[in-house]
């Protein structure tokens, strides 16, 4: 997995304080995946391409390619809904490090 | 759409502002007496003469939602409301003055239920003194739309980045009709360029907005929140003085005062009554009486200077407004008396509850305050608030 971590200057007086709360978002772009510990894995076999993995998704982290779907690792946190909704048992939950 | 003088209603100068204004996104949802801002502006979007994306919402929440995601990507944006819908809104007003988004609001003021009425007083914007919003009071339906114009040069201008809430007393204002000069769009373009947003979201360059801060930094967005609304006060007359030089017209600041100059007695209002009480400060003046008005235009930022000023001239200061702050007296009165807190000469002030939900104002009401005020500049006892038109007199 990669992981990139910013650190970012702590504002020192009221003028380095952004006009109106907003942040440089880092993150949500860079990765999101750190708290994981299950990720699903696709049988492409048993997987029908019924989208429904696809459409639940919280995190739009299930990406559709011409053979199917496919997780991006990156931003997916191992919610689990997906192969919890999956009909044909295509995905499992596998715990990371095995 | 040349500069022109024409015959028409509070609402509709306030929709032929817009029009001039070119915001991109309007969002709004019709309510008595608004009803006619949002209508003329709808015609003008199905006509063509405005190519604004006009969002038909399901409430006023939605309404200042979809301005402030508009404006969160660098949407110039327009909404209007009145009474109910105002306080339905209440937890987006929030939300837009501490995000920062200098949207325009006009709002027709009209009472608060219940008892339900239609009609119009200033429960509404009053009851949101504290919501980070600029609040402005038009007087009439050329100042309503003259207000229009510098507000968004107000709330855009990037160092007040602040919405602002143009208040027009319901029907009195909103639905009577007068001549009015509607500018030379040429002209309202040279006086309000395009908004350039400082901050926006941007697939480029992602940001978060409107991000959480607790205990250890949010105090210092209030303060930052605090100044940019205190210096908004310099940004208003600078927009007044560039206003004068392209359109000809003269405003007066945060105040107007008329015939304070020698002035004992002083009424101190905001709103369309603040030309019957100018009648009467002539009639008065006419009879030998030393009296004036204090028009209150904006209230935030208040006018702290210039009412400490006239507290400091004069004998007695009534406050008139179409408001009550249950348990104790009418908002604005609470503020006036602040202001004056700190002088070495603090008059005798008194608060006049009237209006309230369009019951009119008269010639002889005001009169029965200004002698009031008097009797208070002798040194006689008074009540510190009166309803001043109880049916029972």
């Amino acid at each position: 997995m990669k992981r990139t971590l910013q650190f970012y200057d702590r504002p020192q007086r009221i003028e380095d304080f952004p006009v109106g709360p907003h942040f440089r978002s880092g993150h949500l772009v860079e990765i999101s995946a750190g708290m994981r510990t299950f990720r699903p894995v696709i049988n492409s076999t048993k997987c029908r391409k019924c989208m429904v993995c696809f459409l639940i998704c919280p995190d739009g982290a299930i990406c559709r390619e011409a053979g199917g779907v496919t997780v991006d690792y990156d931003f997916c946190k191992g919610c689990g809904l997906c192969a919890h909704e999956c009909k044909f048992g295509a995905i499992s939950m596998r715990k990371e490090g095995e | 759409m040349s500069g022109s003088r024409q015959f028409v209603s509070g609402d509709e100068a306030v929709a032929l502002a817009v029009r001039l204004i070119k915001p991109h996104v309007i969002a709004a949802y019709p309510i008595t007496p608004q009803t006619i801002v949002v209508e003329r502006l709808s015609d003008f979007v199905e006509d063509g003469s405005l190519r604004s994306e006009y969002m038909h919402v399901e409430s006023e929440h939605s309404a200042l939602a979809a301005c402030m995601g508009a404006s969160a990507v660098g949407a110039r944006t327009f909404t209007a409301t009145s009474s109910q819908g105002l306080l339905y809104m209440v937890e987006c007003l929030h939300y837009a003055s501490g995000s920062r988004f200098p949207i325009v609001m006009m709002n027709a003021n009209r009472s608060l239920a219940a008892p339900w009425s239609i009609f119009g007083d200033q429960r509404d914007s009053l009851s949101q003194l504290d919501c980070g919003w600029l609040q402005v009071y038009a007087e009439d339906a050329q100042e309503s739309l003259d207000l229009m114009l510098q507000a968004y040069r107000i709330a855009e201008d990037a160092s007040v980045l602040t919405p602002v809430m143009v208040n027009l007393d319901g029907f009195v204002l909103t639905h009577t009709y007068e001549v009015v000069e509607v500018p030379e769009a040429t002209d309202v373009n040279r006086y309000l360029p395009p908004y350039k947003p400082t901050v926006k979201m941007d697939f480029e360059k992602p940001i978060s907005m409107s991000i959480s801060a607790g205990p250890l930094w949010h105090t210092e967005f209030r303060l930052q929140q605090q100044q940019a609304a205190l210096h908004a006060r310099e940004v208003i007359h600078a927009a007044e003085a560039e206003f004068e030089a392209v359109f000809g017209r003269h405003y007066n600041g945060l105040v107007e005062e008329y015939r304070c100059e020698d002035a004992e007695v002083v009424l101190a209002t905001l709103g369309s009554v603040a030309g019957t009480v100018r009648l009467v400060v002539d009639e008065l003046r006419e009879g030998g009486t030393k009296v004036g008005l204090l028009k209150l235009r904006w209230l935030r930022p208040f006018p702290v200077e210039e009412v400490a000023s006239i507290g400091e001239r004069v004998k007695a200061l009534g406050v008139l407004e179409k408001n009550i702050s249950f348990g104790y007296e009418g908002s604005v009165y609470s503020e006036v008396n602040s202001a004056i807190v700190r002088n070495r000469n603090v008059p005798a002030t008194i608060n006049f509850v009237a209006g309230l939900a369009g019951r009119d104002i008269t010639r002889e009401d005001l009169i029965g305050m200004f002698n009031i005020l008097q009797e208070a500049a002798r040194g006689e006892k008074t009540d510190r608030v009166i309803f001043s038109q109880t049916r029972w007199g």
